[in-house]
């Protein structure tokens, strides 16, 4: 798979001349262009294999009363882009009066070097023989692992342009690769279960296939021997990955879009505030070393940075777009998409303690402890058992019931809580910060959450 | 692939006005000079799917108008079968060589070269064209003008704040999905549909003190381009301020066994993620359905009979044809307890053998299509709602649902919007916050008694190929005993 580069500076010119033509002054447009290949096998045999080629523009405008409008397209063609430009300005007609985006004051500042070498692709039938491998170590690791249903191996490249009509123009590439492995199994007279794992590299010879294998492996045959749970409150430790899963559905709370728009559980009165126990912090860092999606500016062109969005259990800032940062008087984080109404969302938190300041729980440790909790390796349905506006959340989840050293996979259980109890109920965040591939967590304790089983 | 020009120059072909009506262009024999390169490769079959897309996305909050999001495109999704593998490339360039170079690599996965040219055997051309679109081309015009969307959807959020009360956040959206396919494929499939998909909906965050509830009702329609205009906007806003003035104060529900009384119309969505999804054949194909040889014995209760089909007019998921070209059909899934069998694609039918349903679905070009459900539905039974809700000592009525999935392991869960306690026979106080969760196999038996007011609710559904429309439907059912989580 070979890419050569946009040819922005073309595209500017392009979208200068059209927009003067029809008497547009102010316009900016995002874009985007990626190549992926993936392959998927079934018990040896390859199953299908994948390749796509996608582009796509956002563009907007500002008419004469400075209302903007916008229109997307995968037309990138000179007729695509004239007649997106002009539905973006048949758009600005419905633009909202009391809140026009405009152009970030930081899209012309510089951005941080990322250190993300592009990689080079491997051949589809490459991916396939790795992938054939793969899902045969896999399959010999237990023999009640009868198939992988799920699997893929993928790579790609991307990339993404910002420009505007005041000079801003901002150009990335990225190559990024994926392998993810759900095995199922199956012993006789009993129910199938199944466990799986996740890599990414910024390309596929980077891959640790091996630690996916057994990551895989081990969650599968550690929930053979399954039992169902009674229903009650329970010490409950949850693994890095299921935490920042939870965190994420709540990410509202985090994000001035939400609070302006009335559905976050957080206000403009929340800043400074106790949110969370005094040792715990987090921090959105869409420039983490591990973070192999990591963009060097968001959607408006802002530069992207660390960011403490809880310090010492207090709410010390807010994810802004160029529009919800002139509302609150700072500036843009890094964090907006592209829109008549612009988007705002986290990038990759990070999940630490704050130093100096114990749980006074040092001796909980999801490898040793004493007392009988029930250790959560992931979090099910959050699209459906999610309610970010009310705090609510009521999931299903893999995991096991820890007594004595001793795992045992739950059966069909749910738990519920809210979570600003949850987040003020921590009663340990364990010394190891765990890399995953979507944030940094250390394992996290809470106390007395309900779990509902068949028991 | 191959592409090494630079973004502007990359659709050469596509400066004119692009369409797929094949009597304004030559597509029939740039199809055929495909599909017969590529059964001359040494395919076995060959398929290239096109189409052309116009969204429109409109928002109101309050009393104003926040987002307005017209979005279109174009792009081919071209897949080459041989033996049980294929092979699938998408892209945005329809260019004569755009698609010659996605066909090259679709065989090139497969170990073929375009120009080895070492079978003489396969292609005898298209077949005359089954325009299942014919009568739609003024569809898109049809539909409201967006001055008529913003009015409607302004007329939603103003109903909503002279009926509701502690409403913090009221909001009106409106998306139309119009998408003009034409499938071609070496067995000489040559169809053309245009499809129209709009819904429309309203949801309010009600707050009082520490208390909150959120509420959402979407209704949707496929093929209706007068669907706005004729929406029931007083209802929809009267339903939803009903409800969020009913869970706002509501406790939580306490967690455990229990029997639960699920309502008619969304709560289909039981059947949907607990069996449905287990019977299409993309399961069977993973070995991760439980019915996979089971058909002609008993799955579920003899109460249940099970449908999926194409053809309710007006409803969501509603197809003239499938993304493979197949004309639309009914299919009987369960009748009375007994599995009759499975949703099909073109790969379901050449893997596991099960006949073709007219259910290959697929988002977009994007995506191969697969096995997909349309509008799935369990059959009205004899009783009356009130004989299922009395027959339930101490249980969950189950009025609105939310969303939910089914894991690989056959497991399926879904959220309950609005609940209320049964007790003795009658329906008590409000609950909020429960989840739902069991297997198919064992749930299904325990599904023992069905009402007499089947309806049909519009949804999404997102699997392999991606988010496509659908209906869930039911009516009124009682499930003997299910997990419910709560706290």
């Amino acid at each position: 798979m070979t890419h050569t580069p946009l040819n922005v500076e073309e595209l500017r010119d392009q979208l200068h001349a059209l927009a003067t033509r029809d008497g547009i002054r102010q316009w900016d447009l995002g874009a985007s262009r990626g190549m992926n290949a993936s392959v998927q096998v079934d018990r040896g045999e390859a199953k299908q294999m994948k390749a796509a080629q996608r582009s796509s523009i956002t563009v907007r405008v500002w008419n004469e009363q400075g209302l903007i409008g916008v229109t997307s397209t995968s037309d990138l063609s000179p007729g695509g882009l004239d007649k997106a430009l002009k539905g973006a300005y048949q758009a600005s007609s419905f633009g909202n009066a009391e809140d026009i985006p405009g152009f970030s004051p930081l899209a012309t500042a510089a951005i941080p070097e990322l250190d993300r070498p592009l990689k080079p692709s491997q051949s589809i039938q490459t991916l396939l023989s790795t992938l054939k491998d793969v899902e045969g170590e896999l399959l010999a690791k237990h023999p009640a692992i009868e198939t992988v249903p799920y699997n893929g191996l993928s790579e790609g490249n991307s990339e993404r342009i910002y420009l505007n009509s005041e000079g801003a123009l901002r150009h990335m590439q990225r190559t990024q690769a994926s392998l993810y492995l759900y095995a199922r199994a199956e012993e006789s007279g009993r129910k199938p279960r199944s466990g799986g794992a996740v890599r990414v590299a910024l390309g596929s010879a980077d891959l640790d296939l091996g630690g996916c294998i057994q990551e895989a492996a081990e969650r599968t045959i550690s929930h053979l021997n399954y039992q169902p749970i009674d229903t009650g409150r329970y010490l409950v430790c949850f693994t890095p990955e299921a935490f920042l899963d939870l965190l994420g559905a709540f990410s509202s709370m985090m994000n001035a879009r939400s609070i302006l728009d009335g559905v976050s559980l957080s206000s403009k009165e929340s800043l400074g505030q106790q949110l969370a126990v005094p040792f715990f912090n987090l921090h959105d860092n869409g420039l983490h070393p591990a973070h192999v999606g990591a963009a060097a500016f968001d959607g408006e062109g802002t530069p992207t940075k660390r960011l403490c969005l809880i310090g010492n259990g207090t709410l010390e800032n807010l994810l802004h777009s160029e529009a919800t940062a002139r509302q609150f008087g700072v500036h843009p984080t890094g964090h907006a998409g592209l829109g008549a109404k612009v988007s705002v969302g986290p990038d990759w938190f990070e999940v630490s303690s704050s130093s100096g300041v114990s749980s006074a729980a040092n001796h909980l440790d999801h490898r040793n402890a004493s007392e009988p909790f029930v250790l959560i390796e992931s979090l099910n349905a959050l699209h459906a058992g999610v309610k970010a506006s009310q705090g609510a959340f009521s999931l299903p989840f893999d995991g096991w019931l820890v007594k004595d050293g001793e795992r045992i996979s739950v059966e069909a259980a749910t738990i519920a809580g809210d979570i600003r109890d949850v987040l003020k109920g921590i009663v340990h965040l364990e010394p190891n910060e765990v890399v995953t591939h979507q944030g940094v967590s250390p394992h996290v304790w809470v106390d007395g959450l309900a779990i509902t089983g068949e028991a | 692939m191959t592409r090494t020009r630079g973004l502007v120059q990359t659709h050469p072909a596509l400066n004119q006005t692009f369409t797929l009506d094949p009597s304004h262009t030559p597509w029939k024999d740039r199809l055929e000079t495909l599909l017969q390169t590529g059964v001359r490769a040494g395919a076995d079959l060959v398929e290239v799917f096109l189409e052309r897309t116009d969204h429109l996305g409109v928002l109101a909050e309050q009393e104003r108008i926040t987002s307005v999001s017209p979005s279109f495109g174009m792009g081919a999704g071209i897949r080459v079968f041989m033996g049980h593998r294929d092979g699938f490339v998408s892209t945005n360039d329809l260019s004569e060589s755009g698609l010659a170079q996605a066909l090259d690599q679709a065989l090139a996965m497969l170990e073929l070269e375009h120009n080895a040219l070492q079978h003489e055997r396969g292609f005898e051309g298209l077949s005359q064209l089954r325009d299942f679109g014919a009568n739609k081309d003024t569809w898109l015009a049809q539909s409201p003008e967006l001055s008529e969307i913003t009015q409607r959807l302004l007329e939603g959020t103003a109903r909503l704040d002279q009926i509701g009360q502690h409403l913090e956040v009221r909001r009106g959206s409106f998306s139309r999905d119009w998408q003009e396919v034409l499938v071609a494929a070496s067995d000489g499939t040559y169809a053309r549909d245009i499809r129209l998909h709009q819904s429309s909906g309203l949801s309010v965050l009600a707050a009082d003190g520490e208390h909150r509830a959120s509420i959402a009702r979407r209704f949707g329609s496929s093929d209706r381009p007068d669907d706005l205009r004729e929406w029931d906007v007083d209802a929809a806003a009267n339903e939803v301020c009903s409800s969020a003035a009913t869970m706002l104060h509501a406790d939580y529900v306490d967690g455990g066994q229990m029997p639960v009384v699920l309502a008619n119309r969304f709560g289909g969505v039981i059947f949907h993620e607990a069996c449905g999804h287990l019977l299409e054949t993309t399961q069977v194909e993973r070995g991760t359905t439980p019915f996979a040889d089971q058909v002609g014995k008993t799955i579920a209760n003899p109460a249940v009979t099970a449908i999926d089909e194409g053809l309710s007019t007006g409803a969501f998921g509603s197809l003239s044809m499938d993304d493979e070209g197949m004309e639309s059909q009914r299919t009987v899934l369960i009748e009375q307890g007994v599995l009759k069998g499975f949703l099909s694609d073109r790969a379901g039918e050449l893997r596991t053998g099960h006949a073709r349903t007219g259910s290959g679905r697929r988002q977009n070009h994007g995506f191969a299509a697969a096995s997909r459900m349309r509008n799935t539905y369990i059959a009205a039974g004899p009783h009356s709602t009130d004989d299922l809700i009395q027959s339930v000592d101490r249980g969950l009525y189950c009025k609105s649902m939310g969303g939910g999935s089914v894991g690989p392991t056959g497991q399926f869960n879904f959220s309950v919007e609005e609940g209320y306690i049964i007790e003795n026979g009658q329906l008590g106080r409000p609950v909020k916050g429960a989840t739902l969760i069991g297997e198919a196999k064992e749930v299904m038996p325990r599904i023992s008694m069905c009402a007499n007011d089947l309806d049909l609710a519009a949804g999404y559904c997102g699997s392999v190929s991606g988010s496509i429309f659908v209906t869930v439907g039911q009516p009124h059912i009682k499930v003997d005993s299910i997990t419910v989580g709560g706290r």
